[in-house]
């Protein structure tokens, strides 16, 4: 999907921060700062997926929502078009939204269980449009058509559904708008296996018949190398690489994703796991971040440098990026 | 299955129902299998399967009502663990057959320190005093991985992260050296890195101690990591089941094969597009008389509405519950 429209960037995030702070005491004083995403800057052009991928509380979704600016973020910069959106108020954002959606994780918790269908699939449309009922239910027997909900049901609750199906509504009431951006927060988590293939399947679709831009948070990563055209790879706040979808993963520079890439178990009894390489530890508290690279303290090839310096994000291939001091040398060599 | 010296769990024709307002949903149906000495049982299914109703009948842990083990036999070391009274049976749970839940953050007791709740089954099964059960449990915590052992017996369940609290689980199974280990999903609600750390754990643990495993999970890329044999669940049944390269590479039942399709990989080929196996798990409203995936299967045909098929073997250790099954082999 890489053609010359493609070229144009829809997102442009830069240095995003969102910190959330701590306080404690019987003053409430504030002492810390939890920072879920400190630093993170990329690029999502037109009509691409981006995955983002992460262990949990990597700050994979704190930064989704960020880039929707459903948090007063920190810092950085977040543009949509060109626009500047990361210092506008929460009142004008709101004229902003149709053009940038979100597809949840749980779609249990994120559909309104008072609401029938037609209420949560109408709801965007009474807030931003200014259609007559009857148009109104002829645009959610469209978008239900669309993401293949019997029309039928319209008039039915949320609980009346499997998850499957629920995830279909909580994606028909992000399309209502005719949004360009938006962004599944692990939208197939929740799924059986045999139902997230549907799922994927219908997001493909939608995609090449609206144009739409995803940004495609997941922690599971064979599912990101299908969705996605190129990936993005975070560890405690923030981004170790961001490379196409198959330089990625047939070749992931930084020792964080190959690490990654190797814990994924392969459905096949035949493949030998000796050479997997397997972490030690665990991801360490993002209070109080380790000092230098923040993957030094589990990294297996680490360096005297790593624990002193944060490595800088950069460019080292065409179109790939890495944080790491590895690839400084090299590119320094060179 | 021949063979009966080496078998220390023998399940046959189990059958759980449920019994709610809207009438009854019968989770397990006719479920049979064997688990051998030092053997690794893969058990795979979607939630709705009946994988985890299926080992929990086995140990009485379903509440009774709405559970109601109807029928079926479960022979552990020569006396079915169903017509067991409850006494003996916390006797055997616990000290003879270990269980591993899926969720290590709601299967530890918040407000009792880790040490006391590995002491506790010690204590309880092995009659140990305080102190040896003390000593045993820094041992346990070694054999698990856990650093600075005796230091965090101390610590709350709070205080240890999601793949050390797995580990603590682990643990407090084999803390009376069970002969029988069941882990219900255990690597589910664990990252990827953290779930091999488990999976290498686990391997090391079987050289060691010998223990037969059965591991429930959703996930095949896990199976086929540590498993020896593979039975697959579906609609409360179990449909197929083989060696696990049988299973992978030669898998006969139209569900087995589409589950497989289904899942995308990290490596090798990418698929453009996902096949997708259409519509939706079974209700299990009624007991089955006729096959639980007909109506998401692609070869099904008259007779599938008709019957339920029952497993057969079509080669040594690999039956299927399929009517096409047999056919397709003798071309292939």
């Amino acid at each position: 999907m890489l053609d010359d429209t493609a070229k144009n960037k829809l997102i442009e995030v830069h240095d995003l921060k969102m910190h959330f702070p701590i306080y404690a005491g019987i003053f409430r004083s504030h002492v810390g700062d939890v920072k879920a995403v400190d630093g993170v800057s990329f690029d999502i052009f037109e009509g691409e997926t981006l995955g983002l991928v992460g262990e949990s509380g990597c700050g994979k979704s704190t930064c989704g929502r960020a880039v929707l600016r459903l948090y007063d973020i920190t810092g950085g910069s977040v543009k949509i078009n060109g626009q500047e959106i990361g210092e506008t108020p929460q009142n004008e954002l709101r004229k902003m939204r149709p053009a940038m959606q979100m597809v949840f994780q749980d779609p249990q918790a994120s559909l309104n269980p008072r609401m029938t269908v037609e209420g949560i699939i109408g709801e965007p449309l009474d807030e931003h449009t200014k259609l007559n009922r009857k148009e109104k239910l002829a645009k959610v027997h469209e978008l239900m058509d669309a993401v293949g909900l019997n029309r039928t049901f319209s008039n039915r609750y949320p609980h009346e559904f499997s998850g499957g199906q629920r995830q279909r509504i909580g994606i028909a009431r992000a399309l209502a708008l005719n949004p360009k951006f938006i962004v599944c927060d692990e939208p197939i988590a929740a799924l059986d296996v045999s139902i997230q293939a549907q799922v994927v399947n219908l997001l493909e679709d939608l995609q090449e018949r609206f144009g739409l831009t995803y940004l495609f948070i997941s922690h599971d990563l064979s599912m990101v190398r299908h969705i996605a055209d190129r990936v993005a790879v975070m560890y405690l706040g923030k981004i170790a690489e961001v490379a196409p979808r198959d330089a990625l993963y047939a070749d992931p520079l930084h020792p964080y994703t190959k690490a990654l890439l190797s814990a994924v178990p392969e459905p096949d009894p035949d493949l030998t796991t000796e050479d997997r390489v397997i972490l030690q530890g665990d991801v360490p508290s993002p209070t109080n971040p380790p000092k230098g690279c923040n993957f030094c303290t589990r990294c297996p090839s680490v360096m005297e440098i790593c624990r002193q310096s944060d490595p800088e994000f950069r460019e080292v291939l065409p179109g790939r990026f890495v944080a790491c001091h590895h690839f400084n040398e090299n590119t320094n060599a060179t | 299955m021949p063979d009966g010296a080496s078998q220390v769990l023998d399940v046959r024709d189990l059958n759980t129902v449920f019994r709610t307002r809207n009438g009854e949903v019968h989770a397990v149906n006719h479920v049979s299998f064997s688990l051998k000495k030092g053997e690794l049982l893969g058990v795979v299914g979607e939630s709705g399967s009946g994988k985890s109703v299926t080992m929990m009948s086995l140990i009485g842990l379903l509440p009774s009502p709405p559970a109601e083990v109807r029928q079926g036999q479960v022979l552990f070391d020569g006396r079915d663990l169903l017509q067991t009274d409850a006494d003996t049976l916390r006797d055997i749970r616990g000290a003879r057959i270990g269980f591993v839940f899926q969720d290590p953050m709601t299967s530890l007791n918040p407000v009792f320190t880790v040490g006391f709740q590995l002491r506790e089954p010690l204590k309880r099964h092995m009659g140990m005093s305080k102190r040896a059960a003390n000593k045993r449990a820094v041992e346990l915590l070694e054999l698990v991985g856990i650093p600075d052992a005796a230091q965090r017996l101390k610590d709350y369940p709070h205080q240890f992260s999601g793949g050390m609290r797995q580990r603590v689980m682990i643990a407090i199974a084999l803390a009376c050296d069970p002969e029988v280990l069941i882990a219900d999903e255990p690597t589910t609600a664990l990252d990827v890195t953290i779930q091999a750390q488990i999976l290498e754990l686990v391997k090391e643990l079987r050289q060691k101690l010998g223990m037969a495993i059965i591991w429930i999970t959703h996930d095949l890329g896990v199976i086929a990591g540590i498993a020896d044999r593979v039975l697959v669940m579906y609609g409360g049944q179990v449909v197929e089941q083989a060696p696990v390269r049988e299973v992978f590479k030669n898998p006969q039942h139209p569900y087995t094969k589409a589950l497989l399709e289904t899942i995308p990989h990290v490596r090798g080929e990418r698929a453009e597009r996902l096949q997708v196996i259409e519509g939706q798990p079974p209700m299990l409203g009624d007991a089955p008389t006729a096959c639980p995936f007909r109506t998401r299967c692609p070869q099904a045909f008259e007779r599938c509405a008709r019957e339920n098929p029952a497993r057969a073997t079509i080669s040594p250790g690999h039956d299927v519950a399929c009517f096409l099954a047999g056919s397709e082999s003798a071309d292939a």
